[in-house]
């Protein structure tokens, strides 16, 4: 019995609009996926699922019908279940485990009954529940995956939660960052629309470090969360970079996803590029490429390593070739050439890849006279991302790594008291899940401390 | 009152107000040198201003404004009374002329404006300063009464309708002409004149500070829009700046970058015009 292949919208038609690409199980498909779980007893997949959750028992209640049951398992230790479903790399953790990966028809599509049970219960308004005893005051930081995930949990155990977003919108990279055809943006407000009726309150518009200080919100709360993400972008360091025409992937993608300047009535501007070449290639890469192909460009990818060091999710590089974005590997930029200050084109050179580097992949070397030159009008950079220095240049008494991460152990704490951090902002960029089981981890020991504290 | 409810609105001269707007937690912490973003209403892009005075009294916050695209208009139309969609801030790090004695402020345009609270900061500290205004013409002046009552202010126009004849280079030149001595000059205003000022400061063996007004997104350094080249390095306007040392910036690249959206702007604002 071979995996269910989930329907997509037609690349032909889906490179002219921003809706969602993957469009979900139907309740027959997802039966029949539900139905290739074979229940492991000792199931391997939960190895691989960094926040544990409960998969052969979750799939086997889609298979008997129970799809409350479902979405409670789910919710035991995932909650964004609809977010993750469609954007966690399960085929490096859950999946990769799954016993029919090789010789069964391939492993069972955990992530897309996932999302499944998830949609589900958002169609059907299913709502957490709530604790009421409102004993302590905790404030959270920032509003992605990690933030979100302390801020439900904590109020889920009867915590006056109060979020400071530094944007006008709360989600972090789910509304800045990954786009619309991805993620659309309205299960995000309906995943937050949640929080709100456990209670929490959000305050956007609020810059901690800036508006107020970390030391202010220690006087006023109980404990502190920060969840600010690794938001600030690396450049290529190359001779052309701040050409008009140039954009970091953060900035192209905030434009478009955040302030919808895809849509007439958005006042936000954007450059449309007919031919724009997007370095990098993760997910960041991918979105950003997509992106540009549905506003129209033909999109060159650049990058240094080969297909197999890729490091986006397996679907989306799928999804991008499916869409035209051409591939233009073991190729680095090394100037960004530019006419009246705007962008003409790139020189490059060819690469081949040597010894393995301390991250285990093969070491990308410099081709001798392989210096040649394309044309394109727009360049996105997408290299990675590092923490923005707010929070570290206003509170002096916080300890960070030499890379800007903030400090903290496996349970969140951080050197001062009372103040737990989590995810991008102590990971640097890393994947939502680990945001998340962050951002729990953090709740259950703020949750210890402020217990303890009371006896 | 309401979150970033318009308290008042005031025609300071043709096309350019001032604006108070009730942001308790911005008016706070402000501090001279910083700006605030902002949008109108759900569609609005996100614009910086700089603060150009604050109460924390009263809560308030003053921005002005020069009406010259979609957001600025779309300003100019909202009435007292109404409220902003969004008004985050203080953003960027406040002017510190701590070690300076004796300092040359120079506003050029709208930029008049942003050297008022540094003024006022001076004037409370005691310091010994000098105020040059540079603009157009006659029209193009306001504060200039509580400018003068802060400091010697010496006025510049391009026609001569009301000061002296000239560019504010000019004025610099004719003021160490008479012998007067600065530690610092610190400019702000459109990028050409900020670039002829810090050069003119760097012959006179004076150093020099200018505030850049780059582009921006979100102010928090999450984007890279608003970079600028600063001693051969990328530094981020929004959390390394808006001020730099004068003499280190590159102009002509920040004057490039400042037009990328010339052209789509221009369209915007034909549509708001009919
Ligand atoms: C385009 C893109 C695509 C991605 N695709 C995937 C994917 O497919 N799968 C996957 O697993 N991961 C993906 N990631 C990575 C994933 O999104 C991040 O690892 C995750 O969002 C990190 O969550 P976080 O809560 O730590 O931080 P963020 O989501 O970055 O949220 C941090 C929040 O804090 C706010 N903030 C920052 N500073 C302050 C301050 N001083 N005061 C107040 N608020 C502040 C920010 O505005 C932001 O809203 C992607 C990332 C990007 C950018
Ligand atoms: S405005 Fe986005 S980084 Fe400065």
């Amino acid at each position: 019995m071979d995996r269910v292949v989930m329907p997509t919208q037609n690349p032909a038609e889906r490179i002219h609009n921003f809706k969602e690409v993957a469009l979900g199980f139907t309740p027959s498909l997802a039966l029949e996926e539900a139905s290739r779980c074979l229940g492991c007893k000792n199931p391997p997949c939960m190895a691989g699922c960094p926040v544990g959750v409960k998969i052969p028992t979750f799939i086997s209640q889609v298979k008997a019908g129970d799809m409350d049951g479902a979405y409670r398992t789910i919710t035991i230790d995932n909650n964004l279940p609809a977010i993750c479903g469609r954007v966690c790399p399960q085929e490096h953790q859950c999946e990769n485990l799954c016993v029919r990966k090789v010789k069964l028809g391939g492993s069972v599509a955990i992530g897309a009954l996932e999302r499944y049970v998830a949609d589900w219960a958002l169609d059907n308004g299913v709502m957490p529940e709530k604790r009421d005893s409102n004993r302590f005051k905790v404030a959270v930081v920032g509003s992605g995956p990690a933030g979100l995930t302390c801020a439900s949990d904590l109020a889920k155990a009867g915590v006056n939660v109060t979020i400071f977003e530094a944007l006008h919108e709360v989600g972090g990279v789910l509304v800045y960052g990954i786009p619309e055809f991805r993620l659309p943006k309205e299960l995000v407000k309906k995943e937050i629309a949640k929080l709100a009726s456990l209670g929490v309150k959000i305050e956007t518009n609020v810059v901690v470090g800036k508006t107020i200080f970390v030391h202010e919100l220690l006087d006023e709360f109980d404990a502190v969360f920060i969840g600010t993400g690794a938001g600030l972008p690396m450049f290529l360091g190359v001779k052309g970079e701040n050409l008009s025409g140039v954009y970091s992937a953060n900035e192209y993608l905030t434009r478009v996803n955040l302030m919808k300047a895809y849509e007439e009535s958005s006042s936000t501007p954007i450059l449309k590029g007919k031919s724009v070449v997007v370095v990098g290639a993760g997910n960041v890469a991918m979105d950003a490429s997509r992106t540009a192909r549905r506003l129209g460009a033909e999109v060159t990818l650049v990058y240094r390593r080969s297909r197999a060091e890729m490091p986006a999710r397996e679907e989306e590089i799928l999804h991008a070739e499916e869409e035209g974005i051409k591939f233009n590997l073991l190729t680095n930029p090394v100037e960004i050439l530019g006419e009246g200050g705007k962008v003409s084109g790139m020189r490059l050179v060819k690469m081949a890849l040597g010894e393995p580097d301390a991250s285990g992949r093969r070491r990308p070397v410099v081709v001798e006279g392989s210096e040649h030159e394309i044309k394109c009008d727009q360049v996105i950079v997408a290299l990675g991302t590092s923490p923005n220095p707010i929070i570290k240049n206003s509170f002096k008494d916080l300890a960070f790594s030499p890379k800007g991460t903030i400090l903290a152990d496996e349970d969140g704490k951080t050197n001062v008291d009372r103040l737990y951090a989590g995810g991008d902002a102590i990971t640097g960029a890393a994947t939502l899940i680990l945001a998340m089981g962050a951002g729990k981890k953090s709740a259950s020991s703020i949750l210890n401390q402020l217990q303890s504290a009371e006896k | 009152m309401e979150k970033f409810q318009i308290l008042s609105k005031t025609d300071l001269c043709p096309r350019v107000k001032e604006y108070v707007v009730y942001a308790p937690m911005v008016a706070r912490h402000a501090k001279a040198g910083q700006f605030v973003i902002l949008r109108t209403d759900e569609n609005g892009e996100r614009v910086p201003f700089t603060i150009c005075d604050y109460s924390r009294e009263n809560c308030t916050v003053s921005i002005m404004v020069q009406e010259v695209g979609a957001t600025t208009m779309r300003l100019a139309s909202m009435k007292v009374g109404e409220c902003l969609k969004d008004f985050v801030g203080p953003l960027g790090n406040p002017t510190d002329l701590s070690q300076f004695d004796s300092i040359l402020l120079v506003g050029g345009g709208i930029g008049s404006a942003v050297i008022y609270p540094q003024a006022k900061q001076l004037k409370a500290e005691n310091k010994n300063f000098e105020i040059i205004l540079g603009a157009r013409n006659k029209d193009l002046f306001f504060y200039l009464d509580e400018f003068k009552s802060l400091a010697p202010t010496h006025i510049v126009t391009d026609d001569g309708s009301i000061g002296t004849k000239g560019l504010v280079t000019d004025k610099i030149n004719e003021l160490i002409g008479e012998g007067k001595r600065f530690d610092v000059i610190f400019a702000v205003g459109p990028l050409p004149m900020m670039k002829f000022v810090a050069k003119l400061a760097t012959n006179l063996g004076i150093k020099s500070i200018v505030s850049m007004n780059s582009l921006m997104v979100d102010g928090t350094g999450m984007c890279g829009c608003c970079r600028v080249t600063v001693d051969g390095k990328v530094k981020y306007a929004c959390i390394d700046g808006p001020e730099f040392d004068g003499s280190l910036v590159d102009y002509d690249e920040a004057i490039t970058r400042s037009s990328t959206y010339r052209e789509i702007e221009q369209t915007h604002v034909c549509n708001i015009r009919g």
